[in-house]
């Protein structure tokens, strides 16, 4: 913060702010609403939609207050007449080149340039229209792509460059042919597109959206033959309460209310399956770490997580040597649909051929990892279809479900059964977190020295953090690992993962585990998340997800009963023969250019 | 390692891998190529460990790094108002004539494209056309026509 403070005036009010503010916030600390359509808190300037136009008292042109910086002495009028005709002749500009087809769009009700016509109530048509034909792209599993309702303010551009370091989307051609595109106008499914869905998180219109499977989904549900489970992601219980108006909140009781509601024949948790991924990571790091220590073999290290999807597929097409370094693990959505298609089907007695199961992500890439050929470990496709928080939300919607006045429920057993261990994997740093109780306590045989269990070091919004725990006093079986410092790293958000990811390249770091996740906060800030999303959205989601794990009577994956089930009845133990044909997969790399 | 790659590989060590080597390089291959192919594209952007939409976005913004194969030679109608006053529809048709191309394409033979420029700054002695970095002002479409008779005599 810069210690000198600028005076100004805005629509006759005083007020003293930081030398660098923008108008725009000093406006927001008077609670003005400028609108804006191309600025957003999580990206840099860009000023290019012109609509956030301000008067600045004695300066003849309108300046945009999302990208001028305050001065002293300045009068700022926010809703002058000059500024007024100026901002609506803007959206009407807009909305020339727009396709308008509101009611039938799917971002119908949820779309900014939807409100701001609204607002602004621009009745008649100006402008002539010049809307431009376009195909829909729909060739990717997780994103669909119309330019014809882009608006070009560059947020999706700014959001795969700054945030994801990947820029599979970038500015094509110029003036009237100006649009959003990819390296030689190639489908989203054959560039180096992840399928965070950072860029549907931020678009303000229609133009990035996830593919929906909503109506297949219904179409299972009323199919009287099919079986229909449902796997919900850690993430989606803090942030499904946004959906209806609520907040950051924890309802897990609600949601599981409302998923049973809409005619799913079981609810289940995809928690268990991250319980399970801990047993099964947790053992392969200890594995890895013995065969480096005692046997002195080359094995990859640091190990890293395989949870997120985006993630994975940026590791294929950026850093494909080092793959090795990825766990083997598949993540606990894909763990789960083939447990439920040959483990639960049995318990059950269904045909696994009968069943269908759904998952409701907070992510968009979830989509893209179901339709990956490895994940057909059952026999069968494993996770039929991956839905966003979003999609649930419109789901329960258009049930007629009123999901405030629900009562709490509880998952279905089995498959429902979880630790607080499993409910933080939807946080930065909750993996590792979730692994270190776990780790810790097998080798040592006693609780990880933090209070309450909490493993402070690793939370929190820093891009990167790094922690290290010190191993001592451990049971005779893993001698080799007395006195180790176990070094870790946490990244969220692929430029994170980048740096981070060149510093192992380069051979500076000095890690033993590494967690990734690909969105920006972990997967409670995920591409198929509420919109909108911002710092303060995803703090709160964040805290919510802690305080659902302190509320939790079960804190550590190993302690799931259900998952102590799974391996004395059916998987016998982590990294067995049965794990290995279901719960691990492996890893090709890709294209980068 | 292709002719291609080699030539940018060239391009990057001389003008540094930093971003801002991009447009120069971008003009070298243009110069050498005649126009930016897939290739090329995805070889600058690995010299220069930036994306290729990146690469694709810059090119795509001037006319003259084309990403569409070109001929040999070439030509820039100047399709601004005062040469269109002036009368470039008539240079352009006397063009598509002697060559046999529509405006937008390449000869079969690789020796010309026949294109449009925006402003070329020569308003004063309009209808202007370029072909690759010559100047021809005071066009008519004869003298058109003529310039083009002693291109086609180089071989």
């Amino acid at each position: 913060m810069s210690p000198y403070k600028v005076s100004l005036k805005i629509n006759n009010l005083s007020v003293s702010v930081d030398e660098g503010t923008t108008i725009l916030e000093a406006a927001r600390k008077l609670n003005f609403k400028i609108p804006t359509l191309c600025h957003h808190d999580d990206l840099c300037v860009a000023g290019n939609c012109r609509v956030c136009v301000v008067e600045q008292v004695g300066n003849r042109v309108l300046p945009a207050s999302c990208a001028t910086p305050v001065s002293e002495g300045m009068e700022i009028l926010t809703n002058s007449m000059k500024v007024r005709q100026a901002r609506k002749h803007i959206i009407e500009l807009l909305l020339s080149e727009h396709n308008a087809e509101c009611t039938i769009c799917y971002k119908n009700g949820n779309c900014e340039l939807q409100e701001l016509s609204n607002e602004y109530r621009t009745g008649n048509r100006m402008f002539l229209d010049v809307l431009k034909k376009s195909a829909v792209d729909i060739s990717s599993p997780s994103i669909e792509k119309d330019d014809s309702k882009c608006i070009r303010c560059q947020r999706c551009v700014r959001t795969c460059s700054q945030l994801q370091a990947v820029s599979a989307l970038g500015v094509i051609n110029k003036g009237k042919d100006m649009k959003i595109s990819t390296f030689l106008n190639k489908p989203m499914n054959d560039v180096v597109c992840t399928n965070c869905g950072q860029c549907v998180n931020r678009c303000p219109t229609a133009a990035l959206v996830e593919r929906n499977y909503i109506d297949q989904v219904f179409d299972a549900i009323y199919d009287p033959k099919k079986f229909v489970v449902v796997q919900t992601a850690p993430a989606t219980r803090v942030a499904i309460s946004e959906e209806f108006g609520m907040g950051p909140n924890r309802s897990t009781g609600k949601m599981v209310a409302a998923l049973r509601r809409l005619g799913f024949d079981k609810v289940l948790d995809t928690d268990f399956t991250a319980d399970l991924t801990i047993m099964e990571e947790g053992t392969e790091l200890l594995t890895r770490l013995k065969e480096a220590l005692v046997d002195g073999k080359n094995v990859a290290l640091p190990m890293m997580t395989s949870c997120s999807p985006g993630w994975i597929k940026f590791q294929e097409h950026i850093f494909p040597e080092l793959l090795d370094n990825l766990s083997t693990c598949k993540s606990p959505q894909q763990m789960f649909g083939p447990l439920a298609k040959t483990y639960y089907a049995e318990k059950i007695n269904k045909n696994p051929a009968d069943m269908v199961v759904v998952s409701i992500m907070p992510c968009t890439a979830k989509k893209y990892e179901a339709d990956r050929p490895e994940m057909r470990g059952s026999g069968y496709k494993d996770v039929d279809f991956v839905l966003t928080t979003r999609e649930m939300g419109m789901m329960i919607k258009q049930a007629g479900i009123d999901f405030e006045k629900l009562s709490d429920e509880k998952y279905d057993s089995i498959l429902g059964e979880s630790s607080g261990a499993a409910v933080i994997f939807g946080n930065t740093g909750g993996v590792m977190e979730a692994a270190i109780r776990t780790a810790y306590e097998i080798v040592t045989g006693r609780e990880v020295p933090f209070t309450n269990l909490n493993i402070k070091p690793v939370r929190g919004m820093e891009g990167i953090k790094e922690a290290s725990v010190k191993i001592k006093d451990v049971k005779p079986e893993w001698s080799f690992l007395e006195g180790v410092e176990l070094k870790v790293a946490i990244a969220h958000g692929l430029s994170n993962a980048k740096e981070l990811m060149t510093s192992v390249k380069n051979g500076t770091a000095n890690y033993h585990f590494i967690e990734v996740m690909g969105c920006p906060g972990g997967c409670i800030g995920g591409g198929g998340q509420p919109i909108p999303t911002n710092m303060e959205i995803r703090k709160k989601r964040a805290a919510a997800i802690y305080e659902e794990d302190e509320k939790m009577t079960i804190r550590k994956s190993h302690e799931n009963p259900e998952v102590q089930e799974v391996y004395a009845s059916f998987l016998h133990k982590p990294l067995g023969h049965r794990s290995h044909d279901l719960l691990h997969t492996h890893y090709t790399a890709k294209k980068r250019y | 390692m292709t002719k291609v790659e080699e030539l940018v590989k060239k391009q990057a060590e001389f003008h540094g891998y930093k971003r801002e080597s991009l447009m120069p390089i971008l003009q070298a291959v243009v110069r050498s190529e005649r126009f930016l192919s897939e290739e090329a594209m995805v070889a600058i952007a690995k010299e220069l460990d930036i994306s290729t939409a990146d690469v694709y976005g810059t090119a795509s913004f001037y006319t003259f790094m084309d990403t569409k194969p070109r001929g040999k030679n070439i030509i820039r109608v100047c399709k601004t108002i005062t040469c269109h006053m002036k009368g470039k529809d008539g240079v352009i048709e006397a063009l598509e004539d002697t060559l046999k191309i529509k405006l937008g394409d390449t000869t079969p033979d690789g020796k010309f494209s026949l294109l449009q420029a925006n402003c070329l700054g020569w308003c004063h002695k309009g209808p202007v056309m370029l072909i690759n970095d010559e100047v021809y002002p005071e066009l008519t479409p004869q003298s058109a026509v003529e310039i083009i008779q002693k291109y086609l005599k180089q071989k």
